[in-house]
């Protein structure tokens, strides 16, 4: 706490698109009650501190630290390890954060097919000399960095001890209110390796207002392809709404829209990997008597590893291609 | 992070600014200085990488204005609309008018939010407080400070409903959900409708009274009309935008144009043909790519007709169309275009960088005008019009929209069963890149030189270089209190720091 008897907080981006940055200015007015309390001290999308700066601070400085993105370059890894070092409390905020988000997804691809789709191959693209992004380049000035590109999303956990872990994609504001509340007011549970808070312990399901009529599922579908009866439960329908296997705490926001779950809130409380907790859920869910039929069903799902680990693919038992 | 054990060549100095902050993304700026203390070389490196092409591959193409919203968390809409629209493309879906208006209508609320963001937090304070003013005061804090805490209510009062509108139609305030191929997720109840109404009236009104602001704050201001018209600011280029049938300006749909510097169309593209205009180079110093126009060719850092790199900015979407859609924003365009060209007509380009700001604006009056319009109309609550179902065997689409950041190309090619088996996405800012990278030159060019000790204020200049392109969160400035401390160091090349700024 500095010496005007303030918190000192500080928030981070890495692998990430500023979704979480936003979310936090979610909190609308509120945010005149939090500088009464908080000062900033490191925030690169809205404040001009610099890494030198940071590195300045004496070990333990910041308060509270957000740590949105996952881990996906050299520099995301050093600048965590700083503020690890920087801060009393590290908090992982938001999906990419806790679980490596959309971007794991990459995670299926190698470095190489990523550099080919993004420098070599995309239509638009003219590079003849086949030239590729640099970590180390000489030039007649100097050299000039820029990070090197891992082979994979990591978590914060994967790379430093993590204090909190607030889910989704990104945290909703009421959420995260109530947890700076927490902070503020010294009521935050005690200090656990990635504890998630700012959600709940039930799963999505408990929060949709969509009916269910308990009836099972027939064939899986589309949301595009026709047009799902309103106020009714999407999964009973055929889409395939993550619902069940995703942790509670956003309200369901994403239904209100007609929209299925996507899963952004990570797994349920007691599981690590979300896929195998929605094939849990659907065991129960499906019109299959037998295997056979078991089976029919389940290849009817377009994409069964991006929807099921849409959001949580670094925390998944799949293994990483490298 | 720069490592400290970085060389730099006998001869010369480096000023390293690492990260950039106050900008959408990440970001760092190597300056080069020659033993004179001139700038030699100047370079601006983009340090990260997600690789979203890839890894759309394989995904239900339906999935992909969610999975491509995530882009970008402080303009999801943009990329879930071009997503949508290429969606659209790749199912060869004709959508009913409720669906495209209900589209836009969401899409100009959202241009009005963050515009509005980027003027008041991130570019604002530059001139409502001075480029080279208190830097501890140089942010909304002390904005609030000079043009009282009304100011402030409203800005935070058209953040807060204009995210309320986005919830209203896509369920969730950040990273909404809502537009499918075919059309739109939900139809809008009527009395959502009267609440989206009273929304658009409000950004009208905020529209116009920001439009006095900036009169009154800037171009009354003898020393910014100076600065914006001969400071080092200033690129002849090609601008691009996408315009409607008659070439005014619009957002969500239309084709896409470029004008040369004089002003002179040198294309108008549909966005299947986007290929045979764009193309983009690699470099071996950033991880993000340089588009240019294919008909000009790449010629490198350069400005000029002979060049192939242009600006997608709101100047530039001004520059492109022949005026706007509605008439308060028509009225500004012409201005606009009589102030910096002295033709009203805007048939002349502006090039002044830091008009950039103007224009945005006059966009954010433009957008409320359009949405107000959108939401009046009888057909746009109807209950069954705003989708369609998909019926036809997908295969390949492109959509484009107008991100606030510059003109945004998404497209697909999908298998039979709509898994996607080829993404390309050309992105906003991307447009942008080698034009960013040499306007900060530029500016490092025209305020360090020989004998001129490199001051707090003048780094601050250098950034408003970039800041004009770049719309970022600036709303989350306002919650800064204090200091706000930036430390650049000079360095000899063995390294020894020669000279040190901190503010």
């Amino acid at each position: 706490m500095g010496a005007n008897g303030k918190l000192k907080v500080g928030m981070y981006w890495a692998s990430s698109c500023g979704g979480c940055d936003i979310s936090l200015l979610e909190i609308g007015p509120r945010i005149l009650d939090l500088i009464k309390v908080a000062d900033v001290v490191f925030w690169p999308c809205a404040a001009d501190f610099k890494y030198q700066t940071v590195a300045g601070y004496p070990d333990g400085y910041i308060d509270a630290c957000f740590y949105n993105g996952g881990v996906r370059n050299s520099e995301q890894e050093e600048i965590a390890r700083l503020l690890r070092t920087k801060s009393k409390t590290l908090v992982a905020y938001g999906a990419c954060a806790g679980d490596g988000g959309i971007p794991a997804l990459a995670n299926l691809n190698t470095i190489a097919a990523i550099y080919d789709a993004s420098y070599h191959s995309n239509p638009s693209i003219e590079n003849p000399d086949r030239v590729e992004p640099q970590s180390h380049l000489d030039t007649p000035y100097g050299e000039l960095e820029i990070p090197r590109f891992y082979p994979a999303v990591l978590r914060l956990k994967d790379v430093v001890e993590v204090d909190y872990e607030i889910p989704g994609c990104p945290p909703q504001a009421d959420r995260v209110w109530e947890t700076i509340q927490a902070v503020v007011g010294g009521a935050v549970p005690p200090r656990n390796h990635a504890l998630r808070v700012g959600c709940a312990d039930k799963v999505v399901c408990d929060e949709c207002l969509r009916e269910k009529k308990l009836k099972k599922i027939s064939q899986f579908t589309r949301g595009h392809l026709f047009r799902p009866e309103r106020d009714w439960c999407l999964l009973e329908q055929g889409i395939l709404c993550m619902g069940p296997a995703t942790r509670s705490g956003c309200g369901a926001l994403c239904l209100k829209a007609d929209i299925r779950c996507e899963g952004c809130y990570g797994p349920p409380a007691n599981a690590e990997d979300q896929g195998t907790a929605m094939i849990g859920a659907l065991g129960t869910l499906l019109d299959a008597t037998t295997e056979d039929r078991a089976q029919e069903l389940v290849e009817q799902i377009a994409d069964p590893t991006g929807t099921f680990y849409r959001f949580s693919f670094s925390s998944s038992m799949l293994k990483v291609r490298k | 992070m720069t490592s400290p054990h970085v060389k730099t060549a006998e001869g010369y100095r480096r000023i390293s600014i690492d990260p950039v902050t106050r900008l959408e993304g990440h970001g760092k700026i190597d300056i080069f200085l020659d033993q004179e203390g001139s700038v030699a070389e100047c370079f601006f490196q983009v340090p990260e990488l997600r690789g979203f092409e890839k890894f759309c591959e394989g995904r239900p193409v339906e999935e992909l204005p969610r999975i491509t919203s995530r882009i970008c968390g402080v303009c999801p809409e943009a990329h879930m609309m071009a997503s949508a629209k290429a969606c659209d493309a790749v199912y060869g879906a004709e959508l009913p008018l409720t669906a495209r208006m209900l589209r836009e209508l969401q899409y100009n609320i959202f241009y009005v939010t963050d515009h509005a963001t980027h003027f008041y937090a991130l570019g604002g304070p530059d001139f409502v407080m001075g480029p080279a003013s208190d830097p501890a005061l140089r942010n909304l804090i002390g904005v609030i400070g000079k043009v009282g805490l009304e100011v402030a209510g409203q800005v935070i009062k058209c953040r807060a409903w204009g995210h309320e509108a986005a919830a209203i139609f896509g369920g969730k305030p950040v990273n909404p959900v809502n537009a499918i191929p075919g059309g739109m997720s939900k139809a809008l109840k009527p009395e959502e409708r009267a609440r989206v109404e009273e929304i658009c009236r409000f950004m009208v009104e905020f529209g116009i009274f920001t439009l006095k602001l900036l009169h009154d704050v800037v171009l009354a201001n003898k020393e910014y009309v100076d600065l914006i018209l001969h400071g080092p600011y200033y690129h002849e280029t090609y601008s691009m935008g996408l315009v409607d049938a008659q070439n005014r300006v619009n957002f969500y749909d239309g084709k896409v144009r470029v004008v040369d510097p004089e002003g002179k169309e040198l294309c108008k593209y549909s966005p299947p043909e986007y290929m045979q205009h764009i193309a983009e180079r690699v470099e071996p110093w950033s991880y993000l790519k340089f588009p240019y126009l294919k008909a000009v060719g790449w010629k490198g850092f350069v400005a000029g007709k002979d060049s192939g790199v242009y600006r997608a900015t709101p100047q530039s979407r001004l520059n492109a169309a022949d005026g706007m859609n509605s008439p308060l924003a028509q009225a500004a365009y012409e201005e606009y275009f009589e102030t910096l060209t002295g033709d009203k007509s805007g048939r002349k380009p502006v090039h002044h960088t830091l008009a950039i700001h103007w224009a945005r604006c006059i966009e954010l009056l433009n957008a409320a005008e359009r949405g107000l319009e959108l939401i009046r109309h009888p057909e746009i609550t109807h209950p069954e019009n705003y989708r369609v179902v998909c019926d036809k065997t997908p295969s390949e689409g492109i959509g484009i929209v107008e991100a606030p950041r510059g003109t945004l190309t998404h497209h697909y090619v999908t298998d039979e069963k709509g898994i996607v088996r080829k993404a390309n996405l050309i992105v906003g800012t991307t447009n942008n890149h080698a034009a960013i990278c040499m306007s900060i030159k530029q500016a490092a060019q025209g305020l360090i030189k020989k004998g001129v000790t490199v001051t707090e204020g003048i780094l601050n200049m250098v950034e408003m270089a970039f800041r004009a392109y770049d719309p970022c969160f600036g709303c989350a400035t306002h919650s800064l209190p204090g200091q706000m401390p930036l430390t650049v160091r000079i360095r000899e090349w063995d390294g020894t720091v020669l000279s040190e700024a901190s503010r």
